[in-house]
């Protein structure tokens, strides 16, 4: 298999038990770079769960994670040191949370957010750091006068497209998502959906994204992974699950969106 | 390193206060020999690791924490009869901590102690390092407040000591890069993170930056006790301590450009002195004995 055809990020029968509550169960799929795979379903239903173990996060309970390293090398995550797992994190890998308090750093100026990912991997140019930290502001559609302003002085949407800029700073190749457009409304969710659409395609992003809202699987991801109760229900290309639903569950997913 | 063969300072010139009689009733130091043992251990470990917090089991001091308990309990398991010490608060030997430490060890201890830099084998400061250049076999210890440099970004113990384990230092420059952002510069001036053999982030204390470049292949040892937090860290001899900054922004010690208005001496730290409420003022030395040696030097030559 050539490198290009190898999968970015494996997961093999992943499951995670809470004591005697299931977390997820059986979980498996490859993703491949530049793919966007939306994991859907209720709340409860094991998608962050799902999210927590593939970014490394917790540990699984049965099953493996694999990503490829920039090497070419697919390595188990539970085989990587936690020094390489959390180097990793802020490298290669981008995390975009629900709540943006837990992504950035609210007391610590936008710049610095921006920046701090780059001081991490050793940039020491206070210039060059806060040149590219003005750049991706600008992509995410930030006011460059607001880069000294700490996020709590931003509205809902600027915080969620700052942390868009905090994680994709270092260009990584993976991205994870929690709800990114949770707690948002309408407009600037649907701002947020389209900068983020642009951003997948111009830098060949993989991402992987928890929502329970149909409309934002559609719009930003190629496949679909429909879960309840820990397990995965239903799988296929986004379009054709979502017109097509196989599954009862998934029947009422998708004719309980309300039609405006 | 109290009973040891440590090189001492060579004899004073002017014989240091005789030693006082120790006060019955309390070991010598006031601390018993377990907990000192307990604290020359955490301080042997500390030397091995340059710049790593060792924890230790810090006692309750007879003074209140943030009074120097961390530095206190360090002195006293160094301490030996036939040390000379010299406490100073600021630079200053003649301030209310500095006074009561020293009536504190001069009581439980009866040692001898002093005012002058060169004739102590221990200083104990707060803020301060001296102006006069410290000598192979001696110790100064610092009193900490906050031994870790990474606590005002990152609250919790669990994430600072896993940084410090992986090296993951870039936290730190996000703090100087706020500083620049905000103030143009880096207006960290005291407490100013420093790297100490190319391994640990340290917090040098609250000493102002100005001292930084001193602790630097220091040939004294620099021990750090931090009492309310219960860690020590130490720098051994001739060992690297590099002050944090930006290829763009370098740090810089900031040395004061007047000289002290009682002695003279330029480059060295001033303090502020307010004379009246008419806004009269003045810049005198901090470090109380290098001031008045130059001034005595002046008027009578000394040998």
């Amino acid at each position: 298999m050539s490198e290009a055809e190898a999968p970015l990020l494996v997961a093999e029968n992943l499951g995670k038990d809470y004591g005697a509550r299931i977390g997820c169960r059986g979980v498996s799929f490859e993703l491949h770079e530049g793919e966007a795979l939306a994991v859907v379903g209720e709340s409860g239903s094991g998608k962050t769960t799902l999210l927590q173990l593939l970014s490394g996060e917790f540990a699984p309970t049965t099953g493996k994670v694999s990503y490829r390293l920039r090497d070419g090398d697919l390595r188990s995550l539970a085989d990587l040191g936690e020094a390489e797992r959390r180097f990793l994190m802020r490298t290669d890998w981008g995390f975009v949370r629900q709540d943006a308090r837990e992504g950035l750093r609210m007391t610590v100026s936008a710049g610095a957010n921006v920046g701090e990912r780059l001081m991490g991997i050793g940039a020491r140019h206070y210039g060059r750091i806060r040149a590219t930290a003005l750049e991706w502001l600008d992509r995410v559609e930030i006011e460059p006068e607001r880069i000294d302003d700490a996020p709590a002085s931003y509205s809902g949407g600027m915080r969620q497209r700052l942390q868009l800029a905090r994680n994709l700073v270092t260009s990584p190749r993976l991205v994870f998502m929690d709800e990114p457009t949770g707690g948002l409304d309408v407009s600037v969710q649907a701002r947020l959906l389209d900068l983020l659409r642009g951003l997948i395609a111009d830098l060949k992003l993989a991402i992987v994204i928890v929502t329970h809202d149909l409309s934002v699987a559609r719009l930003l991801s190629h496949r679909i992974m429909v879960m309840r109760r820990g397990r995965v229900i239903e799988t296929g290309l986004t379009d054709q699950v979502l017109d097509d639903p196989r599954e009862e569950y998934t029947q009422l997913l998708v004719s309980s969106v309300l039609q405006a | 390193m109290s009973e040891s063969s440590a090189p001492r300072v060579a004899a004073a010139r002017e014989a240091p206060s005789p030693s006082a009689p120790r006060a019955p009733g309390y070991n010598f130091a006031y601390l018993d020999e377990q907990t000192k043992r307990m604290i020359r251990r955490a301080i042997l470990k500390a030397i091995a690791i340059p710049g790593y917090q060792t924890p230790f089991a810090s006692r309750e001091m007879p003074m209140p924490y943030g009074w120097g308990t961390g530095g206190v309990q360090v002195t006293a398991a160094v301490l030996g009869e036939d040390d000379v010490l010299k406490v100073i608060d600021q630079g200053s030997d003649d301030t209310t901590n500095a006074v009561s430490i020293r009536k504190f060890f001069e009581r439980t201890a009866g040692v001898r102690t002093t005012t002058r830099t060169d004739e102590a084998t221990i200083i104990q400061t707060r803020h301060r390092i001296p102006e006069a250049p410290l000598k192979e076999g001696q110790i100064i210890v610092f009193q900490v407040p906050i031994p870790e440099p990474l606590r005002f970004l990152e609250p919790r113990e669990t994430e600072t000591r896993k940084m410090h384990a992986l090296e993951e230092y870039g936290l730190m420059h996000v703090k100087l890069y706020e500083d620049i952002s905000r103030h143009g510069h880096i207006a960290t001036t005291y407490a100013y993170p420093v790297r100490v053999d190319d391994r640990y982030l340290m917090d040098p204390s609250p000493t102002p930056k100005f001292d930084n470049p001193k602790m630097n292949h220091s040939p004294a040892l620099q021990l750090f006790g931090a009492g309310r937090e219960k860690r020590i860290y130490a720098v051994p001899p001739y060992t690297e301590v590099v002050s944090l900054d930006f290829e763009d922004h370098p740090f810089s010690a900031d040395a004061p450009n007047e000289p002290c208005a009682l002695c003279g001496a330029r480059g060295v730290y001033l303090d502020e002195i307010l004379l009246d409420d008419k806004g009269g003022r003045m810049f005198a030395c901090s470090d109380t004995d290098f001031c008045e040696s130059n001034r005595a030097a002046t008027t009578e030559p000394r040998s």
